[in-house]
């Protein structure tokens, strides 16, 4: 290998390794990485420069959409700012609220990234059964906010739907099976050998690699870094619900891996505390159509880090400038760093482990008969259950193993 | 006396300028104004000295002179400070903070792509968000900028 010449080879914009558009060209010598050089911009929509040409409602469902994932995190991080500019004060029910729609939405996201980690370390069994316990906060926030994503639950001043007390019951309910299951993928974590061995010492990023590049979210607190926007700088109704912030000092792969599925428990605990203080109250509290002049940044911790908006206001109806800094783009700076030296192998699972962002949204499907042309839709409980009926045909049967947990649940 | 009011004092009694342009805006946060002139030596004690040891992002800001640039540099305790300094649209021409946080690199380029701002000091890199065949003199988030609507049949072309 010591006399291999040096090759550069392009990965991406466009490749199936990737999720999203983003180029890479890595600087290799054999297997090893030299250096890399991204280039961003691929996904580029204008949405700040939109913003400017847009009401302020209209924005929130704009902003709403900057990510499939974190739907939630930007359009809450956005209306706080426009919120303070206006001076308004957001009745606390809603801020709890905000809080349990914000945490479902991280676990919803915590255990997408745990399937996708287990899928490009080639452990699809892992895939499989965390996409399959997500599907139980899915379920949970479509019948709370009627989407799966983008729940369009913020307005300005407040939120746009009540948890009822049925609702909350339902929710406590499917916490008990995630935390059951979460138990169940911390032990995985921590003992099982072949996820040790293949994440550890993999994407390592040192605590003062982390302060140096501005590193946010599970990447930092992974590399001993205390940082988490809903302990530090407190919003919504983080200032009132006790909760710990985890971290690591892995500083690897494999730490980034251990916060997140801790994360986990965390969440459960800060929704249960939510629901049990959820405060009597309006949801919402009446605001200005035109946002009198001023300027306000915001800070929320999304499930990939700290998500900053920053919005002006000039008396108008339409903000004068709205800006926008995705987790993602504080992070993805760490990733050259954590690949130098490193194998080529190794370059899917540590640009996974800083879990870029990408989108998924779907609800319904529609088929065409391949005989007769004829249109079928199918809603969300008979896809499901046709899902199911598909594998077992095909020797995949979960029967056994559910029954097996709700024995577990049962006791 | 609050965290707040003891990172106004230092600053004050470091910099006699800052005396009228340091505020709390509200519970951790704060605002100053500087000019580019004193824009490095106070980046640099905020940095340094007062651990506002993370850089969240830079905003840019199109004022009908000038083009405004805001710092967002947030410490551990959790106070957020707005820095905000301008260049003269005729010479928008700022320095790099890359030498105290290299993250900041993607937040200089974007000032440069969408504002037209120049970076003394950025090395050279690739642009973004642009694409590389974008226009040099076009800045999308210059408020005189429009977007043009598409030619028509060029967005199906590929369809």
């Amino acid at each position: 290998m010591h006399n291999s010449p040096e090759f550069k080879i392009p990965i991406g914009p466009q490749h199936p390794a990737l999720k999203e558009p983003e180029g890479f060209s890595v600087a290799l010598k054999g297997e090893k990485i030299l250096g890399v050089d991204i280039r961003l911009g691929y996904n580029h929509r204008g949405i700040e420069k939109a913003a400017e040409e847009r009401t302020y409602i209209q924005d929130i469902y704009l902003i709403e959409r900057v990510c499939g994932i974190c739907s939630h995190s930007h359009s809450t991080c956005f209306i706080q700012a426009v919120e303070e500019i206006a001076g308004l004060a957001v009745p606390s029910r809603a801020l709890y609220i905000r809080t349990i729609i914000a945490e479902l939405e991280r676990i919803h996201s915590h255990l997408l990234w745990l399937g996708v980690a287990g899928h490009e370390i080639g452990f699809d069994t892992l895939l499989m059964y965390s996409w399959r316990d997500r599907e139980v906060v899915m379920d949970i926030l479509a019948s709370i906010t009627g989407n799966r994503v983008n729940y369009g639950m913020n307005t300005i001043g407040g939120v746009r739907r009540d948890i009822s007390p049925e609702q909350a019951q339902e929710i406590l309910k499917g916490l008990e099976i995630l935390e059951e299951r979460t138990k169940y993928y911390i032990e995985i974590a921590t003992e099982e050998t072949t996820i040790i061995k293949r994440l550890s010492g993999v994407g390592v990023l040192s605590r003062e690699d982390v302060l140096k590049l501005d590193a946010v979210g599970p990447t930092a607190r992974a590399s001993g870094v205390k940082r988490d926007v809903r302990a530090d700088d407190p919003y919504a109704a983080y200032g009132e619900l006790s909760f710990d912030v985890i971290t690591d000092e892995a500083c690897d792969v494999y730490g980034r891996t251990v916060v997140r599925v801790k994360e986990l428990m965390e969440s459960y605990k800060i929704i249960r505390q939510a629901l049990k203080n959820l405060p009597d109250g309006p949801l919402t509290v009446r605001a200005p159509r035109k946002i009198p002049a001023g300027e306000a940044i915001s800070r929320y911790e999304a499930p990939r880090g700290e998500d900053v908006h920053y919005v002006k206001a000039n008396g108008t109806e339409k903000p004068e400038r709205v800006k926008i800094r995705a987790p993602t783009l504080a992070n993805v700076q760490a990733v050259k760093h954590m690949l130098r030296d490193r194998f080529l192998a190794d370059m899917p699972i540590v640009i996974a482990a800083i879990d870029p962002c990408f989108s998924c949204t779907d609800r319904m499907v529609r088929l065409q008969e391949r005989d007769c042309g004829a249109d079928k839709i199918i809603n969300w409980p008979s896809l499901h259950a046709y899902s199911i009926e598909w594998h077992r045909e095909r020797g995949i049967d979960f029967t056994q193993l559910n029954k097996k947990l709700q024995d577990r649940l049962a006791k | 006396m609050s965290q707040e009011e003891k990172i106004k004092e230092s600053l004050i009694n470091k910099f006699n300028y800052l005396s009228d342009s340091v505020k709390i805006v509200r519970p951790r946060r704060i605002s100053i104004e500087v000019s580019l002139d004193n824009f490095t030596p106070v980046f640099a004690y905020l940095a340094k000295e007062l651990q506002f040891s993370h850089l969240c992002t830079i905003t840019g800001l199109d004022e009908p002179q000038n083009l405004g640039f805001i710092y967002h540099l947030a410490s551990d305790a959790g106070i957020l400070i707005n820095l905000r300094t301008f260049a003269p649209k005729n010479n928008p021409v700022i320095k790099t903070v890359t030498g105290y946080f290299p993250g900041a690199e993607i937040y200089e380029r974007e000032l440069v792509d969408l504002f037209g701002a120049r970076v003394a000091g950025l090395a050279a890199g690739n642009r973004y968000p642009l694409t590389d065949d974008w226009p040099a003199d076009e800045h999308p988030l210059r408020k005189d900028w429009k977007p043009k609507p598409a030619a028509e049949g060029e967005v199906d072309k590929n369809a």
